[in-house]
């Protein structure tokens, strides 16, 4: 897994004024690897009912032409939040550790 | 046009000419009838302003701030205890760099509880982060408040604007007002390069900033500050060209060929011009230095300009309750030993909780300056006059 | 003449000292005058002992102190003689202008004031013209013919357009007023 690299930390001269910070930047910072449990995405399982999507706090969960297609590993923290909210008679995401 | 206005209602009309996008206030008197006579046009359609009466002073702050951010003109008015209230604030529309603009009326602080003129509020405000514009009275005001718009904005950073509590606040007295159509020529548009608004160019303001960036945005604030002497010099000089009336960092009343001299803000100011004129009438080579910044402090002018002089008084409305000295005084102080001048100079702190100042006392100020300036001798560098033993 | 005139207004809350001060500032104005207008601010009270202030000049005013040495003094309630020292200050060069029904005369006695004294029961006046016993405006009216400093047409035009401002809908409290500072202008008698 590739981590994000800050080559340099810019000078006051350099920053944007005012404590602003552009959006999106946390795309850069690849948290993946905090991880110590991971989660597993059983498509055959899933619902599509968007529940572990909106609960995401990591904006992990993929998804394309409005369907969910499995976890953004790169950035998914572990947390655990997607396989506790994915309701109990789908269980389309179950939790495993994480082997390094 | 001349009219008669009080200093409140001078900061007032000065508001509906800018005719900001919002206006979050508590009223507290003094500075009760700036937001007062300023809600009555946002109900009588004066303004396309956005009133928000909040519930306190803090709030009062958060919701400029919030306002400003979004990408609003914003201003507000306070004093006393409710500049206090607003003191976490302030830190953070500073740090954020919002243009705020503040009709501050100086006043005491309780305890004990008193609601006349003096700097304590404002100079409890002095190191965070706003530009501080002192007026002598209700032109300048109402000046100072035109300018600052463009100030604020220019320099990315907050403006306050003071008057004297009652002094100036409450005095009805005559002042050339602007044209609406010129004041809002000259204030023109406010167009931010960022704002939170602008859903197009989404940003994150006030994260988290810790021992690797909270440093560098601090020095980008104090650099800002450094810059807005600069602004705030030609943004007077603009008002100069198009009003006639003279601004900058300070005022020299017949200082330029004075022996002696007092240094003081606001409406006293006024009252020792009385005093220079008639000891000049007597051959007393007398002279007054109104400083008008406060905050950015133009120490190397200020130094500079007193440096011929023999001897020297500071007048400071407040109290630092350092068992030291006043704030102008240790500013001033320091700014001519940084600078390498030696110079007699004397505080005498006076004026607490409103308490009058005649041209008497200030007469007392200059025989003791005539005084020293021949004995070359202080025995007394800091003292209070006005107060009773 | 000095080059600043000071007025001292002595009056309780309610009875329009503030206002007076105020009108009569805006009046000078109207006249070419320099002004200032400005109340003593206390706990305030109805009923309580009130003062207000005015300087007055040709030039500019900078002077931003209280007023110790009135050139005039004018007492809206005569029953304040007894609570509140209303010569205070006054030298014999100044001059006292006071709401009552009593004689200059009497009234110098009762003060022992040396200088100059001007009765005018401006209560009655106040009564008979707009129906209140408010003294203010007839009171202007009387230190505008002491002073002599002001036209006295000028005055009446000007703080007609104020109370036209604050009275649109009470057209008869206008008249009342403006008929009420002329009567006291020709009535006031001393010296």
């Amino acid at each position: 897994m590739k981590r994000c690299k800050v080559d340099k930390k810019l000078g006051w001269k350099e920053l944007p004024e005012g404590d602003i910070l552009e959006a999106g930047t946390a795309k850069n910072f690849k948290t993946g690897d905090w991880r110590s449990s991971k989660p597993i995405y059983h498509p055959e399982k899933c619902i599509q009912c968007f529940i572990c999507w909106i609960n995401c706090p990591d904006s992990s969960i993929l998804t394309k032409d409005g369907k969910i297609i499995g976890i953004d590993y790169e950035h998914c923290k572990g947390c655990g939040i997607c396989a506790r909210e994915c309701p109990p008679k789908v269980t389309a995401i179950t939790m495993e550790e994480e082997r390094k | 046009m001349k009219t008669a206005k009080t200093g409140n209602e001078a900061m007032a009309e000065a508001m509906r000419q800018i005719n900001p996008d919002v206006v979050a206030a508590y009223p507290i008197t003094p500075a009760t009838e700036i937001v007062m006579i300023f809600s009555q046009f946002v109900a009588d359609g004066l303004v396309d302003t956005e009133y928000i009466a909040v519930e306190s002073e803090h709030s009062a702050m958060s919701a400029c701030i919030g306002a400003s951010a979004a990408g609003g003109r914003v201003m507000t008015s306070t004093s006393s205890q409710g500049l206090a209230l607003m003191y976490e604030m302030l830190y953070i529309a500073a740090g954020l760099r919002l243009p705020i603009v503040v009709a501050e009326v100086n006043r005491a602080l309780s305890s004990p509880i008193n609601i006349h003129g003096d700097h304590s509020d404002t100079m409890g405000a002095r190191d965070s982060g706003w530009i501080q514009i002192f007026s002598e009275n209700s032109q300048e005001a109402y000046d100072n408040m035109i300018q600052a718009v463009r100030i604020a904005e220019i320099a990315k950073l907050p403006v306050m604007v003071t008057t004297d509590g009652f002094i100036i606040s409450h005095c009805l007295e005559v002042i050339d007002m602007i044209s609406d159509s010129d004041v809002k020529k000259f204030v023109g548009e406010y167009k931010p390069e960022r704002f939170l608004l602008d859903i197009k160019n989404p940003f994150t303001l006030g994260a988290i900033d810790l021992q690797d960036y909270y440093f560098e945005h601090k020095m980008q604030e104090a650099e800002a500050m450094k810059n807005s002497g600069k602004i705030i010099l030609d943004v007077a000089d603009d008002f100069k060209k198009n009003f006639g009336r003279e601004y900058g960092f300070y005022e020299k009343y017949k200082l330029v060929d004075a022996e002696i001299a007092i240094v003081c803000m606001g409406s006293t100011a006024g009252t020792t011009k009385v005093v220079v004129d008639e000891l000049r009438a007597k051959g007393v080579k007398a002279g007054l230095l109104k400083p008008r910044v406060f905050r950015p402090f133009p120490y190397k002018e200020i130094a500079e300009v007193l440096s011929h002089l023999k001897a020297v008084a500071v007048l400071d409305r407040s109290d630092t309750f350092s068992a030291y000295a006043g704030p102008v005084f240790t500013e001033i102080t320091s700014a001519l030993y940084t600078i390498n001048y030696e110079l007699l100079t004397m505080n005498y702190i006076y004026g607490l909780g409103g308490r009058d100042i005649n041209t008497e006392d200030i007469k007392k100020v200059f025989d003791e300056l005539t005084v020293i300036s021949k004995t070359k001798k202080i025995e007394n560098p800091i003292n209070y006059i006005g107060v009773r033993e | 003449m000095k080059d600043i005139i000071e007025i001292r207004w002595h009056g309780r809350g309610g009875q329009g000292a503030k206002t007076a001060a105020l009108l009569f500032a805006e009046a000078a104005l109207s006249t070419g005058k320099y002004v200032q207008g400005f109340p003593e601010y206390g706990p305030e009270r109805m009923g309580a002992p009130v003062q207000s202030f005015n300087r007055l000049s040709d030039k500019p005013i900078t002077l931003h102190c209280g007023i110790t040495n009135p050139d005039y003094v004018v007492v809206l309630d005569s029953t304040l003689i007894k609570t509140v020292n209303i010569t205070a200050g006054l030298t014999d060069a100044g001059a006292i202008i006071i709401n009552t029904e009593k004689s200059a005369a009497e009234i110098r006695k009762e003060l022992n004031f040396q200088g100059r004294v001007f009765v005018i029961n401006a209560s009655k006046i106040a009564k008979e013209c707009f129906g209140k016993a408010i003294p203010n405006t007839p009171m202007l009216g009387a230190l505008v013919r002491v002073t002599n400093f002001l036209e006295i047409d000028g005055v009446l035009e000007d703080t007609k357009k104020k109370l036209e401002k604050k009275f649109s809908h009470k057209p008869e409290i206008i008249e009342g007023n403006i008929k009420s500072i002329k009567t006291a202008y020709e009535e006031v008698q001393g010296g």
